[in-house]
């Protein structure tokens, strides 16, 4: 076997693979997305943009996503660099931190369900302490800012560990000389967290962010067991489309309307954080 | 700086570190309540707080018609994207940390762009290709699915895991006689071989939790995700508390078992 094409040969299954069941896929979403009534066209983009829940959907996901999404990145760092610090019991804290890393968003809904609903613990545990004299139904239209706070709790709770994990990885690969420099400087703990740690972790940033924003955009299933139909996101009225009103080329041009979301905020996390070149470490 | 506020830090990092755990495991603590009460109990109020060990909620779990066929079939499609997307994955995962071609760069991207892709909403367009070729429904199509899904992050962890091992020991073995093929089984592959177990857990635990393609692309043959998803209306609470336990246990396990690979993982995936 000639040398020159053993690369290629190994990377053959994954790209043979990723343009079948990726980009062939890609293909058809976008063509069914603009095609409609026997021709080319945007109708299916008015027809989604136009429907009455899609401003409020629209709305819903961003303001999740930003409320989630910079809390995650706060509580990520100060994880991360608590355990950094850490002597004894590292492993242990790590592996309860990285805990809901495996845990589906469908399981993290039913998780903070049994917390809010009804009958739930908050309801126990404040009936308990005298607050309430009834169960309160926390999860109702009465109450949009809880059915909101318990969604953005499931989220925060289940995604801020693979953030965590990418930037335990980041802080490894820091030299520790940078470190043992700067105190002897007499440089703070905040200096140097300010100084060496974050700049130098711009690539983890980077790659924590964009995978934490763009599943952000996707959230389904959470909202799905928290909020039901009363908190309306975009990925839950794709699946609307596609299957109560049975209209894929609805369907797809919601998706194609999320991944243009996604790709923006891609970009614009890649160019914010880019990292200089030939600044590495 | 003197003792005292020393001592108070101290106090408060160890407060944030142990709120921090309890955070993370209270919630998973007052599911295991649910899930270990009797269905009276858990549809009652007020709740205890601490589980008494009935397992009525449970073994309605596992009557419910039709619960343990989407739990098999969950577990079989699993297995496959698991087994599939290493297969697959990671020789790309080796060509990257070993050989610089012509059309890296290029390669890197596509892996990188199917990662920034919202990927269930792919499978949209699979429902009709599966239709025509006969895939619908069956669980092989959906671990194909599953497969494009862990496919970029068992390329990336593979990459990392090979440039973990220096190039050096290869070239060892072939000066010893080895060809290209055993030096890898006999050098490389022995050496690898935990890492690459702990990212064929990765892709089984994101093929197990992944809610959106499962819903749309079964119908008769639900996987347990899927199920409960189109449940959550119409069941009771303690089916939806028992299942949600059902499907926390294997990540429990799962991040266990591969604790000490997560970091690897991701160090040099990033870059």
């Amino acid at each position: 076997m000639n040398a020159r094409y053993l690369p290629y040969l190994l990377i053959l299954p994954v790209t043979l693979f990723l343009c079948l069941f990726f980009l062939y896929p890609f293909i058809l979403v976008a063509q069914q997305a603009f095609y409609a009534d026997g021709g080319w066209s945007l109708k299916n983009f008015q027809d989604v943009t136009s429907h009455w829940k899609f401003p409020i959907s629209f709305r819903n996901t961003m303001l999740l996503a930003a409320a989630v999404v910079p809390v995650q990145l706060a509580l990520a760092l100060l994880m991360a660099t608590m355990v950094t610090r850490m002597q004894k019991g590292r492993d242990l804290i790590l592996y309860v931190w990285t805990i809901p890393l495996g845990i589906s968003d469908l399981a993290a809904g039913i998780i903070w369900l049994a917390i809010f609903e009804q009958s739930g613990f908050l309801n126990s545990m404040m009936s308990g302490l005298g607050v309430v004299d009834r169960p309160v139904n926390f999860l109702s239209y009465q109450h949009p800012g809880i059915v909101f706070l318990a969604i953005a709790l499931a989220e925060i709770w289940r995604a801020t560990a693979i953030m965590l994990v990418i930037l335990v990885a980041g802080i490894g690969l820091i030299p520790k000389e940078y470190y043992e420099a700067a105190e002897v400087f007499g440089a703070s703990p905040w200096k140097r967290f300010t100084r060496i740690t974050l700049p130098l972790l711009r690539p983890s940033l980077q790659t924590a962010l964009v995978l934490r924003v763009i599943l952000a955009f996707e959230i389904f299933a959470v909202v799905a067991a928290l909020g039901g139909t009363l908190f309306p996101v975009l990925m839950g009225e794709t699946y609307a489309y596609q299957f109560d009103l049975l209209n894929g080329g609805a369907a797809a041009a919601m998706a194609l309307i999320i991944l243009a979301i996604s790709i923006a905020f891609t970009l614009i996390i890649m160019r914010a954080l880019r990292v200089p070149k030939g600044a590495t470490i | 700086m003197n003792a005292e506020t020393r001592s108070s830090g101290r106090f408060l990092y160890t407060a944030s570190v142990v709120l921090l755990c309890a955070w993370v495991i209270v919630p998973l603590y007052l599911l295991l309540i649910n899930t270990l009460s009797s269905p009276e109990t858990v549809n009652s109020f007020p709740k205890p707080f601490w589980p008494e060990f009935d397992l009525g909620s449970l073994s309605f779990f596992a009557g419910f018609e039709g619960m343990l066929t989407a739990l098999k079939n969950s577990i079989l499609v699993a297995a496959m994207t698991m087994v599939m997307s290493i297969a697959i994955g990671a020789p790309a995962g080796y060509a990257l940390s070993r050989f610089d071609f012509p059309g890296k760069g290029l390669f890197r991207l596509l892996i990188l762009l199917t990662r920034a892709f919202p990927l269930p909403l792919l499978a949209l367009p699979l429902a009709v290709m599966f239709i025509r070729t006969g895939l619908d429904d069956t669980v092989f199509g959906l671990a194909l699915v599953h497969t494009t899904l862990a496919i970029p992050f068992s390329v990336l962890i593979t990459f990392s895991l090979f440039s973990g091992i220096p190039i050096e020991l290869e070239e060892a073995a072939w000066t010893l006689g080895c060809t290209r093929l055993t030096a890898f089984t006999k050098v490389v592959l022995p050496l690898i071989l935990p890492g690459i177990t702990a990212s064929a857990i990765f892709a089984f635990v994101i093929s197990w939790n992944e809610v959106f393609a499962a819903a749309v692309l079964t119908i008769e043959n639900r996987t347990l995700t899927a199920f409960l998803l189109q449940n959550l209306d119409t069941s009771p609470l303690h089916l939806k508390f028992a299942g949600g336990f059902i499907l926390v246990v294997p990540a429990l396990i799962f991040i266990f078992a591969v604790r000490k690979y997560l970091f690897a993982m991701w160090g040099i995936a990033n870059r």
